[in-house]
């Protein structure tokens, strides 16, 4: 039996592309025949091997960053068709055609759609968003977590850097030094935890400095765009009622 | 003064006293309607017979006011609205607050200018304030200026205190917040019907009378 061969239907992309950090971005399209389940990077990974774009002519691959492929590292994150998310899992069959793709542009461009994201590492280091533990004896076991609470907090753990809520939120701009709500939720995870608890007031604090919490407007698009589902916004209000808290109790010396 | 405490002052400030003033000027308004111009006139003289209403004025409305507008607009100047990519209801809210934050400013300088810098001015009395209402309430291109700049107010006044409560952490979950969402409409909608009843009040000829006769009055005196 022969199967019937379908007409060869072609899927068009149009990339937005940088070829250096400072120089202007231009769109470039493309066009490959579509083949089903495929995604933004099986499609990108075919620029790769066979670098023509829809005019015919050869060009230069286009540059984008992926790893795990299965939306846990946040390292494919890019604009596509307006929206920020993973690539990995932006299957062509639910995109609206032609398929626009652009880079993070809260983020430094370093090239095509490769991205900086050195400053959501930075935000982790400036909440201290770690449990110290390190010292110069063992200091035993640590306090348990109440299994409830373990649930709710395994929920925030699920964030990978992405960036993704800083590209959706209006405050996080040239204008501003917001940190971003990704660093916030972070810090209400590692104050939840019984160890982590001890460091509190560090994380707080490092909130109530300059780009800290006061730079959140409740546009609350973040929540809306995490593509771990987060609960950013609660997270936020959490540690709007911490850091308020922690700022009557330094008035009022206890 | 670093970031987060001059964004809480912004913030208090808001709600107490500037919220609590709103509250106020819109009973005072609204006695128009109750008690028409001599209920109107005997509210605005009521309140201006406070004990140290300069000061009152001063600390409660001027320069919480001055602060809560120019921070604001600094806040405003610092936002990037991006609702063609995420058009959503917190989305147009926000953006909302801060268009309705600027349209309420320059309203606000605006109506300071034609009724209490008048006063002090001393080109109207106090009860005289209803014929100066009844003027601008009587030339449509005015009137259709004071409702934009009541309803931006009036917007910014109930998604501020919906904010307000986010901001200090009173409302944490989404479900908190959607109720405050739905009890800050349901303001939104009394307030902007109130001072909007009011403002059609100042339309009857009776507001035009009162301020013929306290010219009267004065011609005489």
């Amino acid at each position: 039996m022969a199967e019937t061969v379908a007409a060869p239907k072609n899927v068009k992309f149009i990339i937005t592309r940088q070829d250096e950090p400072e120089s202007s971005p231009y769109t470039e399209e493309f066009e490959l025949a579509y083949r089903p389940g495929m995604n933004v990077i099986s499609a990108l990974m075919e620029i790769q091997r066979n670098p023509v774009n829809a005019t015919g002519d050869s060009t230069v691959p286009v540059c984008w960053e992926s790893n795990c492929l299965e939306e846990v590292c946040g390292a494919c994150s890019m604009v596509i068709n307006g929206k920020p998310r993973q690539a990995c899992a932006a299957l062509i069959d639910n995109l609206e055609q032609p398929v626009r793709i652009e880079p993070m542009k809260t983020f430094p461009v370093v090239r095509d759609l490769v991205i900086d994201r050195s400053r959501m590492f930075n935000a982790l280091k400036r909440v201290k968003a770690w449990i110290p533990i390190d010292g110069t004896y063992d200091l035993g076991p640590g306090p348990r977590m109440a299994e409830k609470k373990r649930q709710w907090a395994y929920e925030l753990s699920k964030c990978m850097t992405c960036g993704v809520c800083l590209e959706a939120c209006p405050n996080v701009n040239e204008k501003t030094n917001f940190i971003g709500p990704a660093a916030i939720s972070q810090v209400r995870l590692f104050n939840a935890h019984p160890t982590g608890e001890m460091n509190a007031d560090e994380r707080l604090e490092a909130l109530m400095e300059d780009g800290g919490i006061d730079g959140c407007g409740n546009s609350q698009n973040c929540v809306r765009a995490c593509p771990k589902g987060i609960p950013l916004t609660t997270s936020i209000a959490e540690i709007n009622k911490q850091t308020t808290k922690h700022m009557f109790k330094r008035w009022l010396g206890v | 003064m670093r970031g987060f405490y001059s964004r809480k002052i912004h913030s208090l400030l808001g709600v107490i006293p500037l919220a609590f003033f709103f509250i106020e000027h819109m009973m005072t308004n609204f006695a128009a309607v109750e008690g028409g111009a001599s209920g109107f006139t005997d509210s605005v003289l009521w309140l201006n017979s406070l004990p140290l209403v300069f000061f009152l004025e001063l600390f409660g409305i001027w320069l919480p006011l001055l602060y809560h507008g120019v921070y604001g607009l600094y806040i405003a100047y610092q936002s990037k609205p991006n609702l063609n990519r995420f058009n959503l209801e917190r989305n147009w809210r926000y953006t909302l607050q801060r268009i309705s934050g600027i349209i309420t400013f320059i309203f606000i300088v605006w109506h300071l200018f034609q009724t209490r810098v008048q006063v002090a001015v001393g080109n109207v009395k106090h009860e005289e304030l209803g014929g100066v209402m009844h003027d601008i309430a009587t030339q449509p291109l005015l009137l259709a200026v004071y409702v934009i700049g009541v309803v931006a107010a009036c917007f910014h006044f109930s998604n501020g205190l919906w904010s307000f409560l986010i901001s200090w952490g009173v409302t944490v979950g989404p479900r908190s917040q959607k109720v405050s969402s739905v009890l800050c409409l349901g303001l939104f909608v009394i307030v902007t019907s109130m001072f909007l009843l009011s403002l059609f009040t100042f339309r009857d000829n009776e507001f035009q009378a009162a301020a013929s006769a306290a010219q009267i009055l004065r011609s005489f005196s």
